[in-house]
């Protein structure tokens, strides 16, 4: 496989995400987007980290592949705590204003 | 076009349809599960480029233990009625329009780009296996490994303070 179709897959993922994160308004469903984003761009460094493959070997320092899935495995390890803030906000959200609507989150607003 | 080739395309379209269903369903419950679908396919993506560690991690991880505290939030919100209020069609035309115009603007550039067609090394190169990342990790990288222990045990105890009752 040539490395633009992975750009291709990656960014139709990204976009998607974009999308979704503009045209709802439930948070639980704009938080699912911001995690189709973040997988978007670890697909896209994994296949980078292979693409590089190609040309590290045979040269002296053939770990740049594995530098790039650990940076990804640590991107997920930042994701899942993220996860386990936002979701609790989001219930605290719930609790006060009972809803999970954006629209209502606009104190900051006056 | 081999079996690498079809197995790419299935996975990515699964993927993309998948991820088109989440944004799309009105019930959260079946986003979530859409989601679920996303992340398997993604799973699939990476265990076609051999890096098998990331795949397990992913399904463990994100298909587990992720989606699970989704689906858990969002049953204890009983939103599973459909009962979200809708943006009005003119913002919602507006977001598909603009992510829309993104997505054209980098696929062209994707297309005029000339250098875009290196290859990918697909089904071989040990560097994503278990043994060789986990030797990378616990030696090159041992301080992140333990700074984000200490990240996971800050967002456990903020976690459980966010969502706790005050008095």
């Amino acid at each position: 496989m040539e490395i633009k179709y992975y750009i291709g897959l990656a960014v139709a993922l990204f976009c998607i995400g974009i999308i979704g994160v503009l045209t709802r308004r439930n948070a639980i469903i704009i938080f699912m987007c911001i995690e189709v984003m973040l997988n978007a761009v670890n697909l896209l460094l994994v296949a980078f980290s292979k693409m590089h493959a190609v040309e590290a070997i045979g040269k002296s320092n053939p770990s740049v592949v594995s530098d790039a899935q650990v940076f990804v495995f640590f991107i997920m390890v930042v994701a899942a705590a993220e996860v386990a803030v936002g979701l609790a906000i989001i219930v605290m959200m719930y609790r006060n204003v009972h809803s999970v609507d954006v629209n209502f989150l606009n104190r900051l607003k006056n | 076009m081999g079996l690498t080739q079809i197995i790419f395309w299935i996975l990515a379209a699964l993927a993309v349809g998948s991820a088109l269903m989440v944004i799309t369903r009105k019930n959260p419950v079946h986003s979530v599960l859409y989601l679920v679908v996303t992340f398997f396919a993604i799973s699939g993506h990476y265990i076609l480029l051999n890096a098998q560690f990331l795949a397990v991690v992913n399904i463990i991880v994100y298909a587990g233990a992720i989606m699970v505290l989704f689906l858990f939030v969002v049953m204890l919100m009983n939103l599973n009625v459909a009962v979200e209020p809708q943006k009005n069609k003119l913002l919602q035309f507006a977001g598909v329009i603009s992510g829309g115009s993104l997505f054209l603007v980098l696929l062209a550039a994707l297309v005029k780009a000339k250098d875009f067609t290196n290859p990918i090394e697909m089904q071989t190169g040990d560097y994503g296996l278990v043994k060789n990342l986990g030797l990378v990790l616990f030696n090159d990288y041992v301080i992140p490994f333990e700074i984000s222990s200490v990240l996971f045990l800050s967002a456990m105890i903020g976690a459980v303070v966010i969502s706790k009752k005050d008095h």
